[in-house]
């Protein structure tokens, strides 16, 4: 039996929340029976997808990170729900649409928040897979088959040669400290990224092939200005202090204390001559 | 009853449509099985690029579902409750027919026979008292799809064949290029875009950077092709080739593959694109050669850039100060566009940026052009390319784009016309109200740019002003521009009567008379191919990675009442004495069978087989070579790409543009033939600050630039609040309060400046119309600059039928200016305008 997970790909994913539709169109206002009860036509976001906005003007990026269920190996809704909510064999994890009635308390035993209390059915509801689906021969999920960019990768984590196997080696827990062992994990969650722009104060020019380099925290990174004098360190830590280093030949070098609080866009560093 | 599935087509995408007990349950992309012809693979250096095996569709093909049983739907006949169709025109009160109440009365159901009697009685009349040009129609576009039962079809076969004032349509989505291109490079024929061929095999082998300047393919897909191309981008940024995306917008493109963005001030794409030409002047980085061979009149625009020609240098500074950008930015834009072989994606058909929908855009339009004339158009890696069309592509499958004639290509008898008399659809309510009008341009010049120079009076000398209007769609007062307009011309009693034939509610719906519902094409069979329009764009279903040609099987009974297109106009044509000719004995199948005889498909497939599975994937040709867009330009040989539009291919000419000269034109020949003292769109364009920005008075007043590009979520006006699901995207629309607001971007800073947080309405206003909005607080807009889509599906005035009242549907059209782009130029300019920005605390 395959044990299914996914690996979502955030560095490929344009945001054009196809996933998020098909899932809608699978389960609003239509039961599967067996596996869930109609979810209303709004209000429940099954495939959920978080929009991030990072930096300051101009420099901008932009990411979308979709969440189902993380069908966890450890599921915490199913914790004394008396099989209200239970694991398939395939490690799926599935809230009984009869079972799991009256029982609110599902929903908030979920610490990613992707179990959704249906008011009209007085159930609690999410992601399942599509199980039906599975279980009728399909070989992925509504929302897997109408990405257009290969973000949401499906497949049997068992199977060492899965394209979701080879990715899973990439990827990372969205909470890892939660220790639930979810079998949803991502490539390329954003984390903080430290930018500027450097100029040449002489020449009033963009500085091209300065050298950056930042360090803290136990790591150090160099990197060479742009065309546009632009450098960039991606992926760090949030709530961290990095020093910070910029030099050319000829010029001035700078250095500035940065704390990742957030990404953080440091604008136009003016290098001036050196005498 | 056990689960059937169906295959239909969409304006973005092939679908396939589960039904269970005749409901539909499932709209998911057409996804490509063994029997179907393999897909292609472009080789480069051993890596193989291949696209995936399945449609991949735009996110609102996916909401077909909710959007055919949308609360919405107009379901029967209806007739407004104060229309008395035995009221003398204009009049009012009891028994009067009452147009003041137009947008403002409700509707009572009527039955189908009372309705299309009372229509063709009304068209009768008005076609016995004024003549035939008495009645104006216009199609909308994009709500359906379909060669036949939709409006290039049906709505066209019954209107052409009764005669009618058609009303012209402006080519909305790439303005500038159309007006001004065409005078650079020729492509009239495809309505100033460039073709396209083989360019996506040309950037993977070729180029080394990519300039995205207002283009956003991630969400305007090539028109049509869904969201097939999105795999291109990902495939060229992972070959390591940057994108710099250039618009007062971090679109979505840029969201997704963006390296670099810089932001400029609307309107100002002139005189950032002739600080680059400064540059490459004057540092030498240019291709002299290509310039001295291909081009014409370059020593004049060197002159103008120089500023010899005019005492004012063009330089990066003064640039900078227009634009809004450091000056140091242009140098290193202009030195990296010309140090790399770069591919402009310049806001074409592929890319549809805002910016070839402002003031003088014609210039601009010219201006990018000669940008990549200077850098050797055509050759390897360097092309004008939106990035959503141009795959490898088997041209030899012929089969009719929507756009290519419908029923004219397999009727006996085709439907022409007989009536003279037109309209220009952004002008059309004053020509209404005002009684006259004059223009010079007839909207699509796709036969010679000689139409860029046709003048128009309306009411053409011997005939009748319009008297009824019948309206098939209701898009217009979310995409055209000072919409208030619409609203004025529906409520005067010189339209003595107004019919509207759609699938939904639209925003013009409730200012009919009568409403005739029709059904989606998920109610209808029809045929067609994905995302092609044939006519002035020649293979545009290469914004899709196959071609994928449909039998678009009917997968549900039409909803409610409504009827399918193609039957209603039966209807009224047997009414008329037009049947006979209008069906030509045939049935809608019959029809759809001629379409299929009509092109190569028998070649390929069975009848009987295609209508079972209900599409084709046409196979890739063996041996396939590309032929590189404009590459035969560029080497001064023969054009040997498959652009049969191009009218010097296969002539002695070929290796020739269709301008005057056959050359790149800095000076415009046809313009100088025309128009030469034009000083808006002079043969030489050159920087002019725009009637409507930051160096206008008005600014003083408005602060805030307002751009409004083509949607994200939605197809103009089809889909958004017809579909819940999009409703809950908080990048397209926002609940506050218990009503569903369409987002408008601002920079933080204007935000605070004006006390408005994330999630607040606000109104965005202007002396034209006031529009609330949710106020989406982002740094992906330049300061200065807000922004909104256009194309609300919903018209919402907080005073029913009154034009000044504000609209809270998002309407943001009302707010955009009337005025055409320049004064010989009918285009549209909506992103050229002012607003302010306040907290609405109604």
């Amino acid at each position: 039996m395959p044990r299914y997970g996914m690996v979502v790909d955030v560095t490929r994913c344009n945001g054009c929340y196809n996933c998020f539709i098909a899932c809608k169109d699978e389960y609003c206002g239509i039961a599967r029976p067996g596996y869930s009860a109609p979810q209303p036509m709004t209000g429940q976001t099954w495939m959920k997808i978080l929009p991030k906005e990072r930096g300051q003007f101009p420099k901008v990026k932009q990411d979308y990170i979709a969440i189902p269920c993380m069908q966890c190996e450890k599921p915490g809704c199913a914790e004394g729900s008396d099989g209200a909510v239970y694991k398939r064999g395939d490690g799926i994890v599935m809230v009984d649409p009869e079972k799991a009635k009256d029982r609110p308390e599902i929903v908030s035993k979920c610490p990613y928040r992707v179990i959704y209390w249906n008011e009209i059915e007085q159930v609690g509801q999410k992601c399942t897979f599509c199980a039906h689906l599975l279980d009728a021969g399909w070989k992925e999920p509504r929302c897997v088959e109408a990405c257009p960019t290969g973000t949401l990768i499906f497949g049997d984590l068992d199977a060492p040669d899965s394209a979701v196997s080879q990715a899973w080696k990439r990827a990372e827990a969205m909470h890892p400290e939660y220790g639930m062992g979810d079998k949803v994990r991502f490539i390329g969650l954003p984390k903080n990224f430290v930018a500027g722009a450097v100029v040449f104060g002489d020449k009033d020019e963009c500085a091209k092939g300065a050298t950056v380099t930042l360090e803290g925290e136990g790591r150090e990174a160099t990197a060479v200005t742009d065309g546009f004098g632009d450098f960039e360190f991606e992926g760090l830590p949030g709530g961290a202090s990095f020093t910070l280093s910029i030099a050319a030949p000829g010029y001035m070098g700078q250095t500035f204390t940065v704390k990742t609080s957030k990404s953080i866009y440091l604008g136009d560093i003016i290098l001036e001559k050196s005498s | 009853m056990a689960e059937q599935t169906f295959v239909n087509c969409t304006g973005g995408g092939p679908i396939r449509v589960h039904v269970e007990d005749g409901k539909i349950t499932k709209v998911r992309p057409l996804v490509f099985d063994e029997t179907d012809a393999p897909s292609w693979t472009i080789d480069v250096d051993g890596t193989k690029y291949t696209p995936y095996r399945k449609a991949c569709v735009a996110p609102f093909s996916l909401t077909e579902r909710s959007r055919v049983y949308s609360d919405e739907r107009i379901l029967y006949p209806m007739k407004r409750v104060d229309f008395d169709p035995d009221g003398a025109p204009g009049s009012t009160g009891p028994g009067g027919r009452n147009p003041q109440n137009r947008g403002k009365s409700g509707y009572d159901r009527i039955s189908w026979d009372e309705a299309l009697d009372l229509v063709a009685g009304e068209m009768k009349r008005i076609r016995d008292t004024y003549g035939a040009e008495a009645i104006m129609s216009r199609a909308s576009s994009h709500h359906n799809w379909g060669n036949l039962g939709y409006r290039s079809g049906a709505w066209a076969r019954f209107f052409n064949l009764i005669g009618f004032t058609d009303i012209l349509d402006n080519p909305d989505s790439w303005e500038g290029w159309h007006w001004g291109a065409t005078h650079a490079y020729g492509f009239y024929w495809r309505l100033g875009n460039p073709e396209h061929y083989d360019m996506l095999e040309d950037a993977l082998r070729n180029t080394e950077l990519l300039i995205s300047w207002s283009n956003d393919p991630d969400t305007t897909h090539g028109i049509y092709g869904g969201t097939d191309s999105a795999v291109w981008r990902l495939w060229l940024r992972d070959k390591g080739i940057k994108t710099i995306f250039l618009d007062p917008f971090h679109n979505y493109t840029a969201a997704h593959v963006g390296e670099k963005w810089i932001a400029y001030r609307p309107g100002t794409t002139s005189a950032l694109a002739v600080a680059i030409a400064y540059v490459w002047i004057t540092e030498g980085t240019y291709n002299k050669e290509y310039i001295a061979r291909r081009t014409y009149g370059f020593d004049e625009f060197k002159s103008y850039v120089l500023g010899e020609s005019d005492g004012v240098p063009k330089t990066p500074q003064w640039a900078a100060e227009i634009c809004g950008i450091e000056a140091r930015t242009i140098v290193a834009l202009a030195r990296e566009w010309a140090s790399h072989r770069t591919s402009l994606a310049g806001g074409t058909k592929g890319g549809e940026g805002g910016a070839c929908r402002q003031a003088y855009a014609t210039e601009s339009a010219r201006h990018l052009v000669f940008l990549q004339a200077m850098q050797g158009l055509g050759l390897p890696g360097i092309s004008i390319w939106g990035t959503a069309n141009g795959p490898p592509y088997n041209h030899t499958l012929e089969f009719p784009g929507y756009a290519q004639g419908g029923f004219n290509l397999i009727a006996e008898k085709p439907a022409i016309n007989p009536i003279k008399q037109r309209l220009y659809r952004l002008t059309v309510p004053d020509a209404v109200l005002d009684g006259h009008i004059e223009w010079m341009g007839e909207g699509f010049c796709g036969n010679s740019i000689e139409q860029h120079f046709t003048k128009f009076t309306y009411p053409l000398p011997g005939h009748s002003e319009v008297k009824m209007f019948y309206r098939y769609g209701g898009s217009f007062l979310s995409t055209m521009t000072d919409t208030s307009k619409w609203v004025r011309m529906y409520q005067s009693p010189k339209l003595e009567f107004v019919v509207n034939q759609d699938c939904w509610w639209c925003n013009e719906t409730k200012f009919a008379d009568v409403i005739l519902p029709a059904c989606t094409n998920l109610e209808r069979d029809d045929i067609s191919e994905w995302a092609s329009s044939g006519g002035y764009s020649l293979h545009a279903s290469g914004s899709a990675n196959h071609r994928v040609i449909v039998y678009q099987q009917k997968c549900v009974e039409p909803v409610g009442e409504s009827k399918a297109d193609y039957d209603i106009f039966i209807e009224l044509a047997d009414r008329l004495g037009y049947k006979d000719q209008f069906t030509e004995g045939n049935t809608f199948e019959q029809w759809i069978k001629k379409m299929y005889d009509w092109s190569d498909m028998p070649k390929y497939m069975d009848y009987e087989d295609f209508k079972k599975k209900g599409y084709f994937v046409v196979p890739q040709l063996e041996n396939y070579k590309p032929a590189y867009a404009l590459r035969w330009f560029a080497e001064g040989r023969a054009c040997d790409t498959p652009d049969t539009s191009n009218p010097k291919r296969g002539t002695d000419k070929a290796d020739e543009l269709m301008t005057d000269t056959g050359l790149i034109e800095f000076v415009s020949q046809s313009l100088m033939r025309h128009t030469p003292d034009d000083d808006e769109r002079a043969p030489l364009p050159k920087y002019i600050p725009s009637w409507e920005g930051h160096e206008s008075e008005l600014f003083k007043k408005y602060p805030l630039q307002l751009i409004s590009p083509h949607p994200r979520f939605s197809f103009h006006t089809h889909h958004d609040t017809r579909v819940p699901w999009l409703s809950e995207i908080p990048e397209h629309r926002m609940w506050i309060n218990g009503y569903n607001y369409q987002v408008c971007r601002i920079h933080p800073e204007d935000a605070e400046a004006r006390g408005i947080k994330h999630g607040d309405v606000v109104k965005l206003y202007n002396d034209r119309a006031s529009v609330l909005l949710g106020a989406y607080v982002t740094e992906r807009v330049r300061p200065g600059v807000v922004h909104s889509y256009e194309g609300a599906s919903r018209y919402d005035p907080l005073e029913p039928g009154k034009a000044d009242s504000p609209d809270r549907g998002g309407c943001v059209n009302l707010l955009t200016p009337g005025r055409m782009m320049s004064k010989n130029v009918p285009g549209m300019a909506p992103n050229s305008c002012l607003v302010e920005m306040c907290k609405w605390e109604g």
